[in-house]
């Protein structure tokens, strides 16, 4: 059965679109057949992190208006396979995004063999942010160790219970997961900031996974290389574990404690 | 400067984050209580403002209206406040 999965967060520069862009990748190298939609109309963004600007031609809205199908829009991820990118319109305005539009896209993507459909929301609870959630069987609230962020979570996740196909049609809610973005062990331990457990007493949401604060992030996005390829980074096998444990995989959290470098390995560099 | 201001300052603040927690936790439950309020209220508040119009002369502002639904209490409460101006 095809899943889609909403990328979501309320709060604006959480790190959806690096998440999208990972976590999408990651289930492609799974060998599952994985789509990753832009739904941030006007400010796409996915293509430049997915390295794929260049080879954008048709866009969501395009497709929505009948004015290129499916086919012609879908960018072909160049290095991972099965992993393809239904890029945001850069010219259009939000209101292009109509329901029955978004449906339609979603029920061909399910017909042409999809099994994960990713869509990466953009900020706020407007037009965009909503139709990004309203299809979601699942949804991964991306959340900064942050006051803001956190209350737009909680928000947010109101929003996939109340405002979703599968709460109006009553069926079985959305399964919402719980991605801690930007973490930062040492200011943790340093009280400055709010805790994995925090947070978790807070939103009440299943947590999958918790990516540190790393430099290799915005290298990444440098390189137009998802995160997750680059096997080496602490912020790349943390998304990895969250992939895994999307798939049902048990993983324990990585990368979450802080430990102080003793003289020695201080002095090795270890 | 001191040496124990030197040292005072280089300190860490503790517990910022905790601050963060209590605020956080009393923001969301208030929100959560908010959002559980029934959608009638806006209705059921104009309602009132005019039948007290009735009598005297208010504003809609003068009146709120606020449902809460506490998990720790046996009943909900519906608390309506009414202002009145005072005769000029
Ligand atoms: N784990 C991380 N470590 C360091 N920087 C990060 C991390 N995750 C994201 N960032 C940085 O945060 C910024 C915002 O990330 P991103 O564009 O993914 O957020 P977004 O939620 O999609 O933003 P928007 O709401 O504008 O769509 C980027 O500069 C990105 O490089
Ligand atoms: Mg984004």
């Amino acid at each position: 059965m095809a899943k889609v999965i909403v990328v979501t967060s309320g709060k604006g520069g959480v790190g959806k679109t690096t998440s999208s862009a990972a976590i999408g990748t990651g289930l492609a190298l799974s060998g599952a057949k994985t789509v990753v939609i832009d739904f941030d109309i006007g400010l796409r963004n996915l293509d430049l992190i997915m390295g794929c600007e260049r080879r954008v031609v048709y866009d969501l809205i395009n497709v929505i208006n009948g004015e290129a199908n499916l086919q012609q829009a879908l960018v072909k991820d160049k290095r991972t396979p099965g992993l393809f990118i239904l890029p945001a319109s850069q010219t259009r305005n939000k209101d292009a995004l109509t329901k029955e539009g978004v449906e339609k896209v979603i029920t061909d993507l399910k017909a042409d063999g999809f099994e994960y459909i990713i869509c990466d929301s953009p900020a706020g609870i407007e037009q965009g942010a909503m139709m990004a959630l309203y299809f979601a069987d699942e949804a991964i609230v991306t959340t900064n160790p942050e006051v803001s962020s956190v209350r737009d979570s909680d928000r947010i996740t109101g929003m996939l219970s109340s405002k979703s196909l599968r709460s109006e049609q009553q069926l079985s809610p959305v399964k919402v997961h719980l991605l801690i973005t930007r973490y930062c062990p040492e200011r943790v331990q340093r009280e400055e900031m709010l805790s994995i457990e925090d947070i978790d007493d807070l939103l009440g949401i299943d947590l999958v996974g918790v990516i540190p604060e790393s430099q290799e992030v915005l290298n990444a996005s440098n390189m137009g290389e998802p995160v997750i390829l680059n096997t080496d980074s602490d912020a790349g096998k943390a998304y990895q574990d969250a992939v895994d444990r999307l798939m049902g995989i048990e993983r324990e959290l990585r990368f979450v404690k802080f430990e102080k470098k003793g003289f020695l390995s201080r002095l090795f560099g270890a | 400067m001191g040496l124990l201001q030197y040292f005072r300052k280089e300190a860490p603040k503790k517990g910022s984050a905790k601050l963060a927690k209590d605020r956080l936790q009393i923001i969301v439950a208030h929100e959560h209580s908010s959002a559980a309020s029934p959608s009638y209220l806006p209705e059921l508040q104009r309602e009132i403002v005019a039948v007290i119009r009735k009598y005297m002369d208010i504003s809609a502002q003068d009146v709120t209206c606020e449902f809460s639904d506490k998990a720790e209490d046996d009943i909900s409460v519906l608390e309506v406040n009414v202002a009145l101006p005072k005769n000029k």
